[in-house]
């Protein structure tokens, strides 16, 4: 490259050509002397051009140099160098592991290109455009010798690859243009060099056919139940009886396969419309009861009567429920028990007092949830004198009748007929008079149940439940003039027998109990003696009730129509306290409470209350409780939990009432002092009165 | 002097029946029925107190579905109250078992301000009991 003077260039595209400038250059002034040359170059054309005339207009930041400066001599080098290449191109080489500067760089600068569309004659792609294009005479003569020659060596190269396509065809051809023919079709021809053939053949495909068949679906239903742990419960009790159930059927003899399969064909024509509401229409019952007597049902549970503050030592008794049966015509109450186990139910025992009067009887059971009408009833032929419930087998109930005869009914026995389950009939040994008392006691020595009972006629017979049967045993007869022997009947029959009116056994021995006669004695007896232990001379009158304290093992209370009650230590003849009430007194009852209470009625309508440790010589409360007045009291009841009584007269009514408070006291508790409980207070309460009582 | 009671049986009116074992049967079988009919007597007569009772509005008798078998008030009160109180019935038994399986729904009471609703559910029968409390 000459070397140019910086005067004569001339560069219309600028800043393309390059000048080296001197090292000397400083960098700085590099744009700006750009800048200057294109001025320059400007200043020099301004001789040139037309425009530019006038001066020269230089710009305010024009580098001003000295004339030396100006004149001085620069060197200008054209360099191949590509200014645009770079100068530092760096590569990381692996080997050494670092990045390493290429000494090499490409320095070409290409300005310009243009694809052209020129082929080398002797190319294959020329070779191919001019056999198209069928080139021919002198060129194609003389080339096509050439080719020829050149195509000789490649032809049986390339024959023995088309064998016979090739000879066909060309031989097909016409032969002037043989060789141009044949070059062309040689040419023409590009089959490949490998012998491929193809084969193939198709079996016959059978016709398709489609065969389906839909069945009818089964038939759906929907069905969705939400399950709570009730539900499964349910469903595993249920499967429980049905494996007991199974298992029972295994286990009982084939006798009663038979029979169970003919009951149970027959069972299933039973009604079972209604009859299952039997529990539900009972439960129903009570509500209504409940809502309308809902304020006794209050009261007996919650009310407390507050005046008895303000009354001192006496109490009051509270009406609650009053139990009436409208199919009762004309009988009395003549016994009243309460059920051990459930302490809202108790049994009546209807009957007649009167001589004159007696007829049939009936045998109620009474619940407190509902005063309308009876849980169970039991009509009887005659009339009941009578009743206990057994302490621990509570469905069994032992009654006595006017007629002598004593029977045990079995609540639980769905007995349609109603009758009792054991009777006494009279060549089994029934009293010949009304029985006035019967008395559970417990089992004897094979577990069978047996009861006392007391009658007019003077014996004290024990009855025992034998599968079957009722058998009895004369314990005693009662004599006037002294204990009989338990021998021959003409022995008994010599004596003169005294009327038993009472019974009771005492409550911790059970050998020891109290017989209570017409005539007024009292007898202590043991079922081992046929001895009495003890007579008492009681009361001018029949003994109507005889009671052992329940708490204190010697003290018993008795009662008579001669208006009287005493108390008895059982040591001593002469009883401890007497009552007199003024009217005679159909019933008396211990408290179950506290030794020292015990209620006494009377036949003018009157309820007595006496607690001993309050008050020795009075009653605490005499109430009337029934609102017509010739209506005579003739049996009392304390329930065992409730601070409830009821109490019968002889047109046939049971009120209960609620005893207040000061009827229910308990021994005050010194300050300071932990109250003792049980039985044993109510002992001391009562010894120190006996002690006093003397 | 043992005496042997013969307690009451059905069977000693017939005593020369005793032979077959059929008739025992028959006789057992009677005795359920009679005792059905004497249960459903029962039923029949706490029904009718229950009824007659004081305050007492209107009892309806429901089966299991829902349907009223035995009423005293009118059709359209009597099937509304069939159907309300089956389900209230329902939920308030699943609500009792849930909480405690062994527990069962003895009865439910409503009581509003003009009178009180009482039902006693069943396995398969609802008993409701429309009352006024107050008369």
């Amino acid at each position: 490259m000459p070397v140019l003077n910086k005067a004569t260039l001339k560069s219309k595209q600028g800043s393309n050509v390059h000048y080296q400038k001197a090292p000397a250059a400083a960098k700085p002034s590099k744009a700006a002397s750009k800048k200057k040359d294109e001025e320059d170059g400007v200043d020099l054309g301004d001789g040139g051009d037309e425009w530019t005339q006038g001066k020269t207009i230089k710009p305010p930041d024009q580098l001003q140099l000295s004339q030396a400066e100006l004149k001085e001599e620069f060197t200008k080098i054209l360099t191949v160098n590509n200014p645009h290449a770079p100068k530092n191109i760096v590569r990381y080489s692996f080997k050494e592991r670092s990045y390493k500067t290429i000494s090499g760089v490409d320095q070409m600068a290409v300005h310009f290109a243009l694809d052209g569309n020129l082929l080398h004659q002797d190319s294959d792609e020329a070779r191919r455009q001019r056999a198209k294009q069928g080139q021919v005479e002198e060129k194609v003569a003389v080339d096509a010798e050439v080719q020829e020659d050149e195509d000789k060596p490649d032809t049986p190269a390339t024959g023995g690859g088309e064998p016979g396509e090739d000879g066909g065809e060309a031989d097909g051809e016409d032969r002037p243009d043989s060789v141009v023919s044949r070059t062309y079709t040689k040419e023409q021809k590009a089959t490949n060099q490998f012998n491929f053939s193809e084969r193939a053949s198709q079996t016959l495909n059978n016709p398709l056919r489609d065969r389906a068949c839909q069945a009818e679906p089964p038939p759906r239903c929907n069905f969705s139940a939400t399950v709570d742990q009730g539900e499964i419960y349910e469903a595993y009790a249920e499967e429980l009886q049905k494996q007991e159930k199974e298992k029972q059927k295994a286990a009982p003899p084939k006798k009663d396969e038979d029979k169970g399969k003919r009951k149970a064909t027959l069972t299933e024509t039973r009604s079972d419309d209604i009859s299952k509401l039997a529990t539900v229409a009972k439960i129903a019952e009570r509500l209504v009861n409940q809502n309308t007597f809902d304020d006794i049902a209050q009261d007996f549970k919650y009310f407390e009567d507050a005046s008895d503050e303000f009354r001192g030592q006496e109490g009051t008794l509270l009406p609650l429920w009053k139990f009436q049966y409208d199919k009762v015509q004309r009988l009395s109450v003549t016994a009243l028990c309460w059920n051990q186990k459930y302490s809202d139910l108790f049994a009546v025992g209807m009957g007649s007092y009167e001589f004159s009067r007696q007829g049939q009887g009936m045998l109620l059971f009474y619940s407190l949830k509902n005063c309308s009408f009876p849980e169970y009833v039991y009509p009887t032929d005659c009339g009941i004198m009578c009743l206990d419930i057994h302490e621990r087998l509570t469905y069994l109930v032992a009654v006595g009748f006017y007629d002598g005869c004593v029977a045990v009914y079995n609540l639980m026995e769905e007995d349609e007929q109603l009758q009792p389950a054991y009777k006494s009939t009279a060549t089994t040994g029934k009293h010949m008079d009304p029985v006035w008392q019967v008395r559970w006691q417990k089992d004897d020595m094979d577990n069978n149940h047996n009861f006392y009972s007391v009658s007019s006629d003077g014996r004290v017979v024990s009855w025992t439940l034998v599968k079957n049967e009722l058998r009895f045993t004369d314990i005693i007869t009662l004599s006037l003039e002294g204990p009989a022997s338990d021998g021959t009947p003409d022995a008994v029959q010599q004596h003169i027998t005294a009327c038993g009116r009472s019974l009771d056994f005492h409550k911790q021995i059970d050998r020891l109990f109290l017989v209570g006669t017409e005539e007024g004695k009292v007898h202590m007896c043991s079922n081992y003696s046929s001895q009495f232990l003890e007579t008492y001379a009681a009361h001018s009158m029949a003994v109507d009730a005889v009671k052992w304290n329940h708490f204190h093992p010697k003290v018993f209370i008795t009662c008579s129509f001669d208006c009287t009650v005493k108390i008895w230590n059982h040591n001593i003849n002469t009883p401890m306290l007497t009552f007199d009430l003024s009217a005679p007194v159909g019933d008396v009852a211990w408290s179950p409470y506290s030794s020292t209470v015990f209620a006494a009625v009377t036949s003018d309508g009157r309820v007595h209350i006496f607690d001993l440790s309050i008050n020795k010589y009075e009653a605490i409360c005499q109430q009337r409780v029934v609102p017509k007045k010739k209506t005579r009291l003739t049996h009392i009841e304390f329930n065992p939990v409730y601070p409830i009584i009821i109490v019968g007269d002889h047109r046939g009514y049971v009120t209960s009432l609620k005893l207040s408070p000061n009827l229910r006291k308990k021994p005050k508790e010194k300050k300071g002092q932990e109250l003792p409980k049980g039985p044993e207070v109510e002992v001391a309460k009562m010894e120190k009165i006996l002690v006093h009582a003397h | 002097m043992t005496a042997d009671l013969q307690y009451s049986h059905p069977l000693d009116l017939h005593p020369f029946l005793l032979a077959t074992d059929e008739h025992e049967e028959e006789r057992s079988c009677q005795e359920d029925r009679q005792q059905a009919v004497v249960i459903m007597a029962e039923v029949e007569e706490t029904l009718k107190r229950i009824q007659t009772h004081k305050g007492v509005i209107g009892t309806i008798v429901v089966n299991a579905e829902g349907i009223p078998i035995r009423t005293t008030l009118d059709n359209s009160t009597t099937v509304q109250y069939a159907g309300l109180l089956h389900q209230l019935t329902m939920k308030a038994r699943s609500t009792v078992r849930d909480i405690d399986p062994q527990n069962d729904l003895t009865f439910l009471r409503i009581r509003s301000k003009k009178h009180e609703i009482m039902v006693a559910p069943d396995k398969e029968f609802l008993l409701i009991i429309i009352q006024n409390p107050n008369e």
